[in-house]
């Protein structure tokens, strides 16, 4: 992220200060255009203001009120700022563009990142050194509980030269706070309470505050929401970056037809920047041939459109990689030749295995009182409706697979298999084997002497294209097809 | 191991020397106690060698076969990151979103045969693309801590040995107090990848050019299916934070189908990587590769019976798919030869068996004598030489040298003309003998494979084989000939030569007799009179019956006939060839004991019938009565086998004591035998928990008193 370091110097007459009722100035500047900023703080330079205002396009609404709640460089702030918004709404980016723009001193710590409470406060302590110091870290800071945090934290914060300007710790991905010890997330909420300094803490999370509350209760941070881009935000965002062999105009009709393909499937603004540039040399190919004029819209229209929808259909869905997809489209090649990740579901398995799993699948989806009728010689005449009772009527497929115990699985093996089966201990292994390969999952972790339980996890399609190559019609032992 | 510590607790008994003086085990596994003169040293020997040429030679096979994924894998990993060598500013790369290059590489379900490939996969990595590859396996990373802990432990490991091994030490230190995060992982990278780069002169220099200037890291998840959705998800969102500091790639090993990289990763996550996918060889082909090189090939003297070869085939294809697990039971065929046929040591190469033959002892000549196939050699030859073979060691041993040589020279031969045979029948329709070569192979070996239903069969369609086939078969079988080293077959590729030119002549003749002969179906058009078509019909039909075969009929006839005579010739089955049990191991019960083994039918054996295991004559029981002298544990097993789900206690308690005291005091006093005496309670429920604790039974919670069975059946 580029600062601006150059000064600016305004003259007299585009200042002006305004009174306000409340009496504190508001800081209003004409810079070269007449436009009017929407961001105004009397604390910040309006050159600065300026320019994060062009870094953040339709979140201006969000910064303004940021910077109303942050205040001045040395006044206290909330202690604790929650915000939350869908995943790509520009919390990080945002949060990121106005501590550096505004050189506000601040830490900036993703959660996922420190998968430990330990390493998370040290790297809170790490990064306060270096900022402080602007040197490399003197030495390794040890740091195992919250007590030692707090310790180590005031030391870290007196040390420093901006010690009465606000110190923004900045939490991002938060929901993870949750999963460590239960004292991390109420201490870093009252963490100004607990340091006695100028310190706002301030956590970014995808998800709502409710499913943060602990149950014991804690201090409620102020929660600020970040709605998601609307179309036209999408559209004003993406066709700010325009490649510098294009004009601007050419690059926003671009965007215009791959908003109208996407949109309806995705929102996420990262992936749709990496969509945009995966396929615009596409796009570009009349312009380059000669072909077209590049305000030839609807030509060039004719010419994407059939490809932006191959590419949701294949490379949004990650079936095939982006790198892929570029090498296909620079030899102009058929994405049909190339398979998907999807198109290989085949899975070859030993002889006996298929057979155990094919016994795995109809002890799951068949009821145990069914068994008789499917696996004795000489069961009678039982037809469906005379032994259904009431809850079966719905169909097992729709309910999933049930847990059945090992003896089971192996006297339906036993009555499948055409030849005598002996129970050698390579049968046993093949159903471990077979859990391993996560196509039967074990149910309850109890012990195996005590009969265990399993269920079968794979599809219809899957078990009955295994049945195919073994000649095994299933769908004539399955009841729910009876 | 004891110590001379009073009180009770663990204690640590360190391996005395690592280093075991191999000459002391060599012969004393083979020796049997009684006789020695059973070359038994030079068994060891033998095998031990013929073993080494085996596992080298797997070894160059799975290599090469490996090759081509291999290949493409490391191509791939090169182009990976290769704008992150160039650092290009280009507007595409600036505006695509950085994706971490992921290989998904399709393994198949034999996984016991993954640790190999992987081992290769990393062999070669460090030896073209980068020093820095990390295994990782699920059951070590059940969180993301574990799964940064090894992946730091062995990415920084794996410096070392790349720097000289002195500062091992410190380094050991330093990774306890360095902080298991992606920072320090990066810190590390980069002062490495710098030293690499300020390195002067010297041979590491060399080693370091292999590699670019800053190698990718390489992460390969061994099992992908095992690992929790969690801790991938987090490292991959993580890593992906990094992508630019540190250019990381993935390969997730997978058994099943690239479907599950869908079920356990979300969008959010997957569309973070950038999948590529890389299949490797089907195990059927790659035991198909094995089987034709290490079996049908005469460079080892050493074969493998029919019954046994279909017992490890049988094992692949039922149960485990693994080519190790094949190659593991083809050694334990040739230990097992080895070490129970004394007459294995004559197994050896043509040019020492001579010298082997002439070494023998008279103990051994009387083994051979003793062989069955020999036997009926013998009972075939003239009475004085009956009688010289039976006596004269000497002249057994030139006897048994000429036998041994005929059957090397079998050898050769049967697998040139098994090949040949191979290439009419993989190309009938239906596939009669078989579509590969390894079924062919054992329908040879298990008796004379002519007088089998589906050669009459097979022999039929190739009679029906067009010309163009048969003309390319031949070839094929002419190229098999030459490139064999069997000797007789200078005949053989004159005889299908000379077929080939003749078929070339036909060819020049059909075109000739085209315009000779009048087609009747010409003349048919003309005649209108029905009386005169029916008649014309029937002519037709008659001369077609009767007409002479065309040349090209005739000459298919005669291949087919002179195939035939070669089958019939050659791939005589190997028993009835004398002295077979030399070179052939054929103790497939023994294999499938210790390959396949049963351990509830075992254990129901032992149970049941403890004779069989301890060879006790008194405890030889008759049908099914329960003798009282057999283990306390084996009358109750009998006796619960006659009851239900549930057991009760005191009944079986009953039965028990009914049994014990059966023999001991036929008349006892009525008063003592209505109480159960102490020792035999006692002995019951020793046996019962003995019972519970293999698993037979266990305490129930459904009724008081009794225990529930968790067996059915008697197996």
């Amino acid at each position: 992220m580029q600062v601006i370091t150059e000064t600016f110097y305004f003259p007299d007459h585009c200042i002006s200060y305004l009174c306000t009722s409340k009496g504190t100035c508001i800081f209003r500047t004409n810079y070269r255009t007449s436009k009017m900023p929407n961001l105004e703080h009397p604390a910040y330079p309006a050159a600065d203001l300026l320019h994060l205002e062009s870094l953040v396009p339709c979140r201006e609404s969000q910064v303004s009120m940021l910077l109303s709640i942050f205040g001045e460089r040395q006044q206290f702030s909330f202690p604790c700022i929650f915000i939350y918004g869908h995943t790509a709404s520009g919390k990080t980016y945002v949060m990121q563009t106005l501590l550096t723009t505004l050189q506000l001193p601040h830490v900036f710590v993703n959660c996922v990142e420190c998968f430990t409470s330990r390493l998370l406060l040290e790297e809170i302590l790490i990064q306060l050194q270096s900022c402080s110091s602007g040197t490399e870290q003197t030495s390794p800071v040890r740091c195992d509980t919250l007590n030692d945090f707090v310790r180590l934290f005031k030391q870290a914060v007196d040390s420093q030269e901006v010690q009465h300007q606000t110190l923004y710790i900045v939490l991002d991905r938060a929901e993870q706070l949750r999963e460590m010890e239960a004292n991390i997330l109420p201490a870093f909420l009252r963490l100004q309470e607990l340091t006695d300094r100028n310190v706002t803490v301030v956590l970014l999370s995808e998800i709502v505050w409710e499913l943060f509350r602990p149950n014991m209760g804690c201090f409620e941070p102020f929660t600020m929401y970040f709605p998601d881009y609307s179309i036209g935000h999408l559209q004003k965002i993406l066709s700010q970056n325009h490649p510098p062999e294009y004009s601007a105009d050419f690059y926003a009709a671009y965007i215009n037809i791959l908003l109208g393909v996407f949109y309806m499937v995705c929102r996420d603004l990262k992936e749709l920047r990496h969509l945009a540039a995966l396929n615009f040399a596409k796009y570009c190919e009349p312009v380059v041939r000669g072909e077209a004029n590049e305000r030839d819209t609807r030509k060039l229209w004719k010419n994407i459109e059939p490809h932006l929808k191959k590419a949701m259909q294949t490379v949004y869905l990650r079936e095939i990689s982006s790198s892929q997809w570029e090498r296909l489209q620079h030899d102009g090649g058929e994405a049909g030749q190339l398979k998907g990740l999807s198109a290989h579901t085949h899975v070859e398995l030993p002889y006996y295995s298929k057979f155990l799993l094919i016994a795995a699948y109809l002890a799951s989806y068949n009821p145990v009182r069914t068994d008789k009728r499917f696996f004795l010689k000489h069961h009678g005449k039982i037809k469906k409706t005379n032994f259904m009772k009431k809850h079966e009527k719905t169909s097992n497929h729709l309910l999933g697979p049930k847990p059945f115990p090992l003896d089971r699985l192996l006297a339906i093996l036993y009555s499948i298999v055409d030849n005598r089966v002996a129970p050698t201990a390579n049968i046993f292994s093949q159903i471990t084997s077979l859990v391993t390969l996560q196509l039967l999952s074990v149910v309850g972790q109890n012990d195996q002497l005590d009969g265990p339980r399993y269920k079968c996890t794979v599809s219809l399609d899957f078990i009955r294209a295994i049945a195919r190559t073994v000649n095994f019609d299933i769908i004539k032992y399955l009841y729910d097809f009876l | 191991m004891s110590t001379c510590s009073v009180s009770k607790g663990c204690f640590v008994f360190k391996p005395s020397t690592k280093k075991r003086r191999l000459s002391d085990k060599t012969g004393h596994d083979f020796r049997c106690p009684s006789n020695d003169s059973e070359d038994t040293q030079l068994r060891f020997v033998t095998c031990q060698s013929l073993w080494n040429q085996i596992k080298s030679e797997t070894e160059q096979i799975q290599e090469d076969l490996n090759k081509q994924l291999l290949d493409n894998l490391v191509s791939f990993l090169s182009r990976s990151h290769s704008d992150f060598q160039e650092k290009t500013t280009e507007w595409t790369c600036r505006m695509k979103f950085r994706e971490i290059p992921t290989a998904a590489l399709v393994l198949g379900v034999n996984v016991t045969d993954h640790d190999l490939t992987f081992r290769g996969l990393s062999d070669v990595l460090q030896d073209n693309i980068t020093p820095y590859v990390a295994l990782l396996e699920a059951k070590d990373c059940p969180g993301i801590k574990n799964l940064m802990q090894k992946l730091m432990g062995q990415l920084m490991n794996c410096d070392i040995d790349v720097d000289s091994m002195d500062d091992e030490d410190c380094v050991q230190v330093s990774q306890n107090r360095i902080r298991c995060s992606m920072p320090s992982l990066i810190s590390w990278y980069d002062s490495v990848t710098k030293k690499t780069d300020s390195e002067t002169p010297s041979k590491k220099r060399n080693s370091s050019s292999r590699h670019w200037r800053s190698p990718p890291v390489v992460v390969i998840f061994k099992d992908m299916e095992s690992f929790t959705t969690k801790v991938l998800q987090d490292f991959i969102v993580i890593s992906s934070q990094h992508i630019h500091e540190l250019p990381l790639v993935l390969i997730f090993g997978i058994a099943t189908s690239p479907m599950i990289i869908h079920r356990l990763l979300p969008h959010s996550v997957s569309s973070l990587l950038c999948i590529e996918l890389f299949q490797s060889l089907s195990c059927k082909e790659h035991l198909s590769t094995i089987i034709d090189k290490l079996l049908l090939t005469s460079r080892f003297p050493f074969k493998l019976g029919e019954k046994v070869l279909q017992v490890l085939i049988n094992i692949f294809l039922y149960h485990d798919f693994s080519v190790q697990n094949f190659i593991k039971g083809f050694q334990l065929c040739i230990v097992e030869h080895f070490y129970s046929q004394p007459l294995s040591v004559l197994c050896c190469h043509l040019v020492d068996i001579k010298k082997r033959v002439y070494s023998l002892s008279h103990d051994q000549c009387e083994n051979i004598r003793r062989l069955p196939s020999f036997r009926r050699y013998v009972e075939k030859q003239e009475s004085g030489k009956q009688i010289e073979l039976l006596t004269n060691d000497s002249f057994l041993k030139e006897e048994t040298q000429k036998l041994l040589e005929d059957l090397h020279v079998y050898h050769e031969n049967y697998v040139s003309i098994l090949r040949c045979l191979h290439v009419f029948t993989s190309s009938l329709p239906k596939y009669p003998l078989g579509k590969q070569i390894r079924e062919l192979h054992c329908a040879c070996l298990e008796n004379r494979v002519w007088e089998t239903e589906e050669y009459e069969s097979s022999l039929q369609l190739a009679r029906m084989l067009n010309k163009t086939d048969l003309v390319t078969m031949l070839q094929q079988c002419v190229e098999i000939l030459i490139a064999s080293s069997g000797k007789e077959f200078d005949r053989a590729i004159e005889k299908l030569k000379e077929f080939l030119t003749q078929f070339q002549n036909l060819e020049a003749e059909a075109s000739q007799e085209r315009d000779v002969s009048v087609s009747p179906q010409k003349e048919l058009q003309k005649k209108t009179d029905l009386y005169h078509l029916q008649k014309t019909l029937l002519e037709l039909k008659e001369s077609r019956r009767s007409k002479k075969l065309t040349k090209f009929e005739m000459l298919r006839f005669e291949v087919v006939d002179y195939i035939d005579s070669l089958v019939r010739r050659y791939l005589v089955p190997a028993d009835n060839r004398t002295l077979h049990e030399i070179v052939y191991f054929n103790a497939a019960a023994v294999l499938r004991g210790h390959l396949n083994a049963a351990p509830r039918t075992a254990l129901h054996t032992a149970l049941n019938n403890p004779h069989w295991y301890l060879k006790n004559q008194a405890l030889k029981c008759d049908g099914g009565g329960i003798s009282n002298k057999a283990p306390d544990i084996c009358i109750v097993y009998k006796l619960h086998l006659e009851c239900g789900r549930l057991i009760n206690l005191a009944d079986w308690l009953e039965a028990f004591s009914t049994v014990v005291m059966a023999a001991e005091e036929p008349n006892a006093d009525a008063a003592s035998s209505d109480q159960v005496d102490d020792v035999i309670h006692a002995r019951f429920i020793r046996a019962v928990s003995e019972l519970e604790l293999l698993g037979f039974i266990k305490p129930s919670k459904q009724k008081t008193d009794h225990v529930a069975r968790l067996t059915w059946g008697g197996c």
